[in-house]
């Protein structure tokens, strides 16, 4: 039944994210945890970055130029849109190239 | 940057929350697409979306639902791959101020999507309730507005857009990790490690069999664990 399909997705996604917020009201004293924490989303994004990000499009090479794009303008300190988008263009354009050249 | 006053307003959190809301829009379209193509009613795929507001837990998800999967599956499925969300609330409560009461945090958790939580965390300071009602606002539309368009469009869109499409998250990623890692050789490392980390599991027989979900999770403990060893940081979240 896809209601229930859909009610355990949501319900089981809720509470991974309520639970530890609910929970933990406090702020942390230990040093070793508020390092911990501090890097945990740096850690989280880039794993989930790469390799994730060189298989994202239809072609490696154009995932390649997309990445390198991507990392130029972040390491500019451009906006997330600027990125996001920039490298969205240079994948589409690397891609007619390679059609172009039938690879 | 702005003062407490400023930024910690319904309104920054609006601006703060437009580029990841666009972002969305692209993926959640992509998710749209997909979710009809598998055979699902558009409006099934908004709901989904609504409810859910997690990448790679609907992406799994409607395989799970097509594939007829039993439901003990598909809530231990949503669990490992949405677990990292439990590491991104837990370190969201240490910047919370007094504003967060039990209520707001069952209402406001719903909304700690990665990009959501690494914008939050960037703030140099401790965020209020109406900030993150802000932040989270755009997103959760764009969210749900991309899976209706990319749903109602279905296949319309040609391959080379939706191909092009697919890495803008990621090129969002960068630009949320790469400017704090400039200023911070530690930070640099922590990313360097996790990305080599999760490279070995990805590409090593046998270790590639593990979910995403799992990845991300022994890479963020791993990393940012050595980081915390390694690179204690005194000045957080004051």
């Amino acid at each position: 039944m896809i209601f229930i399909h859909i009610l355990i997705m949501a319900t089981v996604t809720y509470m991974v994210r309520m639970l530890p917020m609910v929970i933990f009201k406090k702020k942390i004293e230990s040093d070793f945890i508020k390092s911990f924490l501090y890097y945990v989303p740096y850690a989280v994004l880039g794993s989930m970055t790469f390799p994730a990000i060189l298989t994202a499009t239809s072609s490696t090479y154009s995932a390649i130029a997309g990445t390198i794009v991507a990392v130029l303008l972040a390491f500019m300190e451009k906006s997330l849109l600027t990125v996001a988008l920039s490298s969205c263009l240079v994948v589409y354009i690397t891609e007619w190239i390679l059609r172009l050249l039938n690879l | 940057m702005d003062t407490d006053n400023i930024s910690n307003s319904f309104i920054s959190g609006i601006k703060d929350g437009i580029p990841i809301g666009l972002g969305y829009l692209s993926v959640s379209f992509t998710f749209g697409i997909m979710a009809v193509n598998s055979g699902l009613p558009v409006w099934i795929a908004v709901l989904i979306s609504m409810t859910n507001l997690t990448s790679a837990g609907q992406f799994a998800g409607i395989s799970l639902i097509n594939a007829g999967a039993p439901y003990i599956e598909m809530a231990l499925a949503q669990l490992v791959i949405n677990l990292r969300y439990s590491l991104m609330s837990l370190s969201l409560t240490q910047k919370t101020d007094k504003s967060f009461s039990t209520l707001h945090r069952l209402i406001l958790s719903f909304g700690i999507t990665d990009e959501v939580f690494a914008v939050a965390s960037g703030k140099p300071h401790d965020i209020d309730t109406k900030y993150m009602y802000g932040l989270i606002t755009v997103p959760y539309w764009g969210w749900a507005m991309g899976t209706l368009l990319g749903a109602a469009a279905g296949s319309i869109l040609p391959e080379s857009v939706s191909s092009a499409m697919n890495i803008a998250i990621y090129g969002m990623f960068l630009a949320i990790i790469i400017p704090p890692a400039k200023k911070s050789r530690s930070v640099l490392c922590v990313i360097i490690l996790s990305v080599t980390i999760s490279f070995i599991l990805h590409y090593t027989p046998y270790l590639n069999r593990l979910s995403e979900g799992f990845v991300i999770i022994i890479c963020a403990l791993a990393a940012s664990g050595l980081g915390a060893l390694f690179f204690p940081v005194k000045e957080v979240a004051e």
